[in-house]
């Protein structure tokens, strides 16, 4: 019976959305939602939270990051939603200690427990951000010059920091993870990253 | 205009700063496929092949409980063959009713033959940075190797086969945990790096076919062989992930989709890997 309502419901969503083939069939992704618990027997209790994948990941996961135009617009929607900003509005902190965050992936890997200092950004890994470090990842596009081809404008600041709270607010199944939403990343740290990129004085603007 | 101009040159200058660190790349990469073919005109310079001899001796060896050696064991052309079985698996095995990768196959049959518990197995089967693999790891390199210049052929047509694969596609693309990562992140583009390490775009069969063929692999960085399985643990690691079981469900799976994937690559293990 479920398997006919599985069915059903695949039928209903191929006709729905007929340009947009879903790549990976619901029943495929139930499967790995029931595998996956099972693979990590000895995970600690208050890592459970991490096999479960809220609505986004879900949508993201079977579009296989190439959701149709409806879902990446209620994607985009609930993101945004999720964004905190600073208490006192000062979207803006320190580079030089952003520059740190951007440079550590240290954190929430099991051998990082118990915490030996706060998690990283690990931005170079995907970023180039800095002319002095040459050693970046191309996953993501290049950050150099960020602030000064966007004239350090204020609304850009404010798009830069929604960018690094919540990547899939911009960019739907963006393979960023969502820094601030899933507490990787304090606020503060955000500032600090925002200064990275928005500074005049910052090395990514020099 | 004159802000245009200067974002063209900027752009210029950092696609030539880009290019420049891509060629530095692509030079390593260049000398260390030279190292593969020094290899293959001499195999017995490759590290791997020292733990592969150990896999042998350990195949024939008697162990466990029982203390019978693995030499009955099917990998699946019939019990105590080992040349060309590695290009067939996965497969489904209907002594177990599951489709097996080679480490989950060695591991049921040293818990069926050679009476060892399936607990003791999967506890700690990796080892740590700058110690050799461990013995099912050898065995599993010595297998591997007796499959060397053959190319995948593993069927995985039949419905259980299938199902599996299909799984591991699902899970390849599964995006979980703090940072949504999936092996997709990093894989299913091309000509992508973390910081300076090259990324296979392993969801392309063409490029699949050229590297997944290379484990078990001698991996310079940490001095030892690593087996797929204990590769699959180290991307979860990555993942922010908790520790991937050895043989669990979702690793024969993603094992089984990356080799359909390379379906047709050439097989070179123990390989070699920066």
């Amino acid at each position: 019976m479920r398997k006919i309502s599985i069915s059903i419901a695949a039928v209903l969503l191929a006709c729905a959305t007929p340009s947009f083939a879903q790549p990976i069939s619901n029943a495929d992704a139930a499967r790995g939602d029931a595998a996956i618990p099972k693979a990590f027997p000895t995970a600690p209790a208050d890592w459970h939270s991490r096999f479960v994948q809220d609505e986004t990941m879900k949508q993201c996961s079977v579009y296989e990051n190439a959701p149709p135009k409806a879902v990446a617009e209620a994607i985009q929607k609930r993101e945004k939603a999720t964004i905190q900003y600073p208490p006192d509005g000062n979207l803006m902190g320190d580079w030089k200690s952003g520059e740190k965050i951007a440079q550590s992936g240290y954190g929430l890997r099991f051998t990082d427990y118990p915490p030996r200092s706060a998690s990283g950004g690990n931005c170079y890994a995907c970023h180039q951000l800095t002319k002095a470090e040459v050693s970046y990842g191309t996953v993501g596009p290049s950050l150099l010059n960020y602030g000064k081809i966007r004239k350090f404008g204020a609304a850009e600041t404010k798009a830069a920091y929604e960018k690094i709270y919540n990547a899939q607010a911009a960019f739907p199944c963006s393979n960023m993870p969502r820094l601030g939403t899933n507490k990787v990343l304090t606020i503060d740290q955000i500032k600090d990253l925002v200064a990275l990129v928005m500074s005049p004085d910052s090395p990514v603007n020099k | 205009m004159k802000n245009r101009l200067l974002i063209l040159i900027a752009t210029c200058v950092a696609i030539f700063a880009a290019t420049s660190i891509a060629r530095a790349q692509d030079e390593t990469e260049k000398a260390v496929e030279k190292y593969r073919q020094m290899l293959k005109q001499d195999p017995w310079s490759n590290p791997g092949l020292l733990d592969s001899d150990r896999g042998e001796s350990l195949w024939k060896t008697p162990a466990g409980p029982n203390k019978v050696s693995l030499e009955k064991c099917d990998l699946g052309k019939g019990p105590g063959v080992v040349d060309g079985v590695f290009a067939e698996l996965p497969r489904y095995f209907a002594d177990a009713d599951r489709v097996m990768d080679l480490e989950t196959r060695l591991m049921w049959c040293m818990e069926k033959l050679q009476g060892a518990k399936h607990a003791d197995l999967v506890k700690d089967p990796y080892p740590k940075g700058g110690q050799p693999v461990k013995d099912l790891g050898a065995i599993a390199t010595y297998v591997a190797n007796k499959s060397s210049g053959m190319k995948f052929a593993a069927k995985l047509d039949k419905a259980k086969e299938k199902e599996v694969v299909a799984l591991g596609h699902a899970i390849f693309f599964r995006r979980q945990g703090t940072h949504d990562f999936s092996c997709a992140t990093c894989h299913n583009d091309a000509g992508k790096r973390i910081r300076l390490q090259g990324l296979p775009y392993l969801a392309k069969p063409e490029e699949a076919k050229q590297v997944v063929g290379q484990w078990p692999a001698y991996r310079v960085s940490t001095v030892q062989v690593m087996t797929m399985q204990h590769r699959l643990l180290d991307c979860y690691w990555q993942m922010r992930m908790p520790k991937l079981e050895m043989g669990s469900d979702v690793s024969v799976a993603l094992v089984a989709y990356l080799v359909k994937n390379a379906e047709g690559g050439e097989i070179s293990a123990p390989g070699l890997k920066r």
